[in-house]
């Protein structure tokens, strides 16, 4: 092997305490397009940070080309010739595409004055050789997302780079232009650029790289040539899963299988479609039954929940719930048929801060807890008082701020936000995700008992065993497409994630972000 | 590490503080002024003094509950002086027709303004701000279009009596504005329109994913704040009695949003304090009458209004800081 081109060696850094990145090593040879995979809080991004001069490393170092480097900045590591193309553009949308391409470094006459003529020549000259053709004196934002993409890339790459970090660059881009990108990433490699690249896409990993770090919690799991790496072990790593060891004895608070009757689904999903996001994804759910949703990050779990929850606008499918088709995006109309979404993003989508545990609770329900639009306090305090217990939310009372709670009492707030709705279908992503051991069990066991109870819910965790042991079945998805169903004996950790790895081909047509 | 007074407070102490001075701060300082006044003002507690005061301030306070309204949503509302000028500009072109369709025409040009800003807020998705701005800069030219671009003396004695009479002692525009303050804290505390506003304010993404109505109420309360600056534009030409647009409600946003903000609404919404907002009116009023009184030019009390404005966003801080 050549010598590295770029080696960061034992990066250390922790944020007040927590650590990010755990003595982490990497390198990259002239011309190596390397894989960095990792879940969500691997420390992806904290390490691309570091190699982009956004972070400085509490501990170990970066060497460019043998020489060690420390960038004050970004834009230091940009001089030196690290380049970030990142999945939000960066550029000037109203500006023309040759000025985004110079931006900052605009040719000039005299009097500083932008040479104009020159610098639409050389943009032509350097677009042409990526085999893009566009108007260089056309505003950025009347083209499409993909090209403003590979004008990122092609601004990036001429300004001497020699280490290029793509993160996620194909989410936007449509197959067509995913192919240009990989064009323009051979063209890179043949010119000794190297490539740092992030994607949760195995299929594009396994086309364009040769290397591959997978990151967890921190820490390098695994680091080698990609093509001696399987993928049903690239996802057991990603996830932290040891793919022979699966089936041990399981630490959930699940009970095991719900007796599902074999009623009619309470609900069903048909055909959600929406563009770059969701093909086709089809699914039903039966009263007591728990129907767990898999797939790696980015592969449309969230957004099919928000699909059948109204919350997400669609280009075709539709939803029915016990037999009434739903309206298509909204959410009002769907609460009112019984369907309740728990939010992935409880900060954001979930609680309303500045409001107390009572009110917070009562939100969702206001309607039947109010006659004439004036609210009942006595019929708020009952239901409140009611779920309080049930759900055991340790808070210094109804009317302490939500904010001041913990995150587990939190998510038991939003839990009982949504069952004062008395819903007929949960769905429930990430219920566990960021609370502690305790509410977790609590949160498992309530999910259990609603069940039992003969609620319909659809389960989302990037938690494996959660997913395997709190669902009746588990429906695989990938891409923004159902690959695959797994009940019954074939429901285990492995199964599930030999579901996930699966290589569908170059078909499909789906792409999530 | 229970300490004495004069140990420097810790940072959740200091955020304890700050928190109470937002929610209680406006009162105190009201206690206070009243205190110096009664010291140091020749008659300061008179009726006739306390009438005059709260005369002048009853305006402002009906304004401002409509502006404590909008600013629960995370919005502002800039055209409330321009609808003031509006309802003055709409009121002699009706008189003919009687007090009562003088007063509908005016609260119609208010509702039409608040209509106009919420539709651009809630179904175009304009920046409340921006929003505003539009009717804030053309309402009073609409305004002196309507009204000829002069000053009309009124001498109508049914409307005169809306600024004149008295119910039981008290000035009539005060009894309004104290009704209107009961009315709209009941709002705010007891229907579902009212929770929900300020849930909105709160968190308008988990108010849509909890399925509430976000741009209905969002259109109403823009709507609600123009009836209400309409309102407050009728007691003020009944008062002066003359219909004066070019004057009328000139920087009067800038008074509501203070007294919301001084009353302990934190601009950034998902809070409505409505006694706050009328003792920030209230307060404001103070500090310019004590000056005035003490025959200070009124740029001081733009000064000092200032310096409360800064205290009130610097005692916001102890609630969001954290």
């Amino acid at each position: 092997m050549a010598e590295p081109l770029l080696q960061v060696s034992g990066i250390v850094k922790r944020f007040t305490g927590v650590v990010a990145l755990d003595r982490v090593s990497v390198g990259l040879a002239p011309g190596e397009v390397h894989a960095l995979v990792g879940e969500n809080g691997a420390g992806k991004s904290t390490l691309i940070k570091v190699i982009t001069g956004v972070h400085r490393p509490d501990e170990g170092e970066v060497r460019l080309a043998g020489r060690r480097v420390e960038f004050a900045g970004a834009l230091d590591a940009q001089r030196a010739g690290i380049q970030a193309v990142h999945q939000e553009i960066g550029l000037v949308p109203s500006m023309s595409v040759a000025r985004n391409l110079f931006l900052g470094r605009e040719p000039r006459r005299g009097f500083g004055l932008i040479d104009f003529g020159g610098m639409h020549r050389e943009a032509e000259r350097t677009l042409a050789a990526y085999g893009i053709d566009v108007d260089v004196r056309s505003p950025l934002r009347t083209l499409g997302v993909g090209v403003q993409q590979m004008i990122a890339l092609a601004r990036a790459v001429s300004v001497d780079a020699r280490v290029v970090v793509m993160d996620e660059p194909t989410s936007s881009l449509e197959p067509r232009e995913v192919d240009t990108l990989f064009g323009v990433i051979g063209r890179l490699r043949e010119r000794g650029i190297s490539v740092i690249y992030v994607s949760h896409r195995l299929d594009e990993l396994y086309r364009i790289c040769d290397g591959v770090t997978v990151l967890r919690d921190g820490r390098v799991v695994h680091q080698g040539p990609l093509a001696e790496l399987d993928r049903l072990r690239l996802v057991a790593l990603m996830l932290g899963r040891p793919v022979s060891d699966v089936r041990a004895e399981g630490v959930t608070k699940f009970s095991g299988a719900h007796d599902a009757a074999r009623d009619a689904p309470v609900i069903e999903a048909s055909g959600l479609t929406r563009r770059h996001v969701l093909d086709n994804v089809s699914l039903a759910i039966r009263p007591g039954e728990v129907v767990g949703l898999g797939g790696l990050l980015g592969a449309g779990r969230t957004e099919t929940a928000k699909a059948i929850a109204g919350a997400l606008p669609l280009d075709g499918g539709r939803v029915t719930v016990a037999g009434a088709p739903l309206r298509h995006g909204s959410a009002a109309a769907a609460i009112r048929a019984g369907v309740a979404l728990l939010p992935e993003d409880r900060k954001a989508e979930g609680v309303i801060a500045s409001l107390s545990v009572r009110e917070n609770i009562a939100l969702a329900a206001l309607p039947r807890l109010s006659r004439g639009g004036v609210v009942s306090e006595a019929r708020i305090d009952r239901i409140v008082e009611t779920f309080m217990r049930r759900l055991r939310i340790k808070a210094a009372g109804p009317h302490q701020r939500v904010a001041e709670l913990s995150g587990g009492n939190q998510q038991k707030v939003l839990l009982a936000r949504w069952l004062a709705t008395e819903p007929r279908i949960l769905l429930l992503d990430e219920p566990t995700r960021g609370i502690d051991v305790g509410a977790k069990a609590e949160v498992q066991a309530l999910i259990d008992e609603l069940a039992q109870d003969g609620l319909g819910v659809l389960l989302i965790s990037a938690d494996l065993e959660e997913l395997v042991e709190g669902s009746d079945r588990v429906v695989v998805l990938k891409d923004g497409t159902v690959v695959g169903e797994l009940s019954g004996a074939d429901l285990t950790e492995e199964g599930v994630m030999t579901t996930m790895a699966a290589n569908t081909g170059d078909g499909v047509a789906g792409r999530s972000g | 590490m229970t300490g004495t007074a004069a140990l420097p407070v810790s940072r959740l102490d200091r955020g304890r503080v700050l928190a109470w001075l937002q929610d209680y701060g406006v009162y105190a300082a009201i206690a206070a002024l009243v205190v110096v006044n009664v010291a140091i003002t020749p008659r300061f507690l008179s009726l006739e003094n306390l009438r005059t005061q709260l005369v002048q301030v009853a305006p402002v306070v009906i304004v401002s509950l409509g502006m404590a309204l909008v600013i629960g949503t995370e919005g502002v509302d800039l055209s409330v002086g321009s609808v003031m000028a509006l309802a003055t500009a709409l009121i002699p072109l009706y008189l003919g027709y009687g007090v009562v369709p003088a007063i509908v025409a005016g609260l119609l040009g208010g509702a039409a303004v608040g209509l106009v800003n919420g539709s651009l807020v809630a179904f175009v998705g304009v920046q409340p701000i921006v929003a505003t701005l539009a009717l804030f800069v053309g309402g009073r030219g609409i305004a002196l279009v309507v009204a000829g671009g002069q000053l009309k003396d009124i001498q109508n004695p049914g409307l005169l009596s809306l600024g004149s009479s008295s119910v039981v002692g008290v000035p009539l525009p005060v009894v309004v504005a104290a009704v209107l303050t009961v009315v709209v804290m009941a709002i705010v505390r007891r229907t579902t329109f009212g929770r929900r506003l300020v849930a909105i304010g709160g968190n308008r993404t988990a108010s849509e994913l909890s399925g509430l109505p976000v741009r209905r109420i969002l259109l109403l309360v823009y709507v609600a704040s123009g009836l209400l600056a309409a309102a407050a534009g009728i007691l003020a030409t009944a008062r002066l009695q003359a219909s004066d647009p070019s004057s009328l409600g000139l920087l009067m946003e800038l008074s509501a949003i203070t007294a919301v903000v001084v009353g302990g609404t934190p601009l950034t919404g998902g809070r409505v304090r409505v006694l706050g907002t009328v003792a920030g009116a209230l307060l404001i009023q103070l500090v310019r009458a004590t000056l005035i009184k003490h025959d200070l030019a009124d740029s001081l009390a733009q000064m000092v209004q200032a310096v409360i404005i800064l205290a009130a966003v610097y005692a916001a801080r102890g609630r969001t800081g954290r």
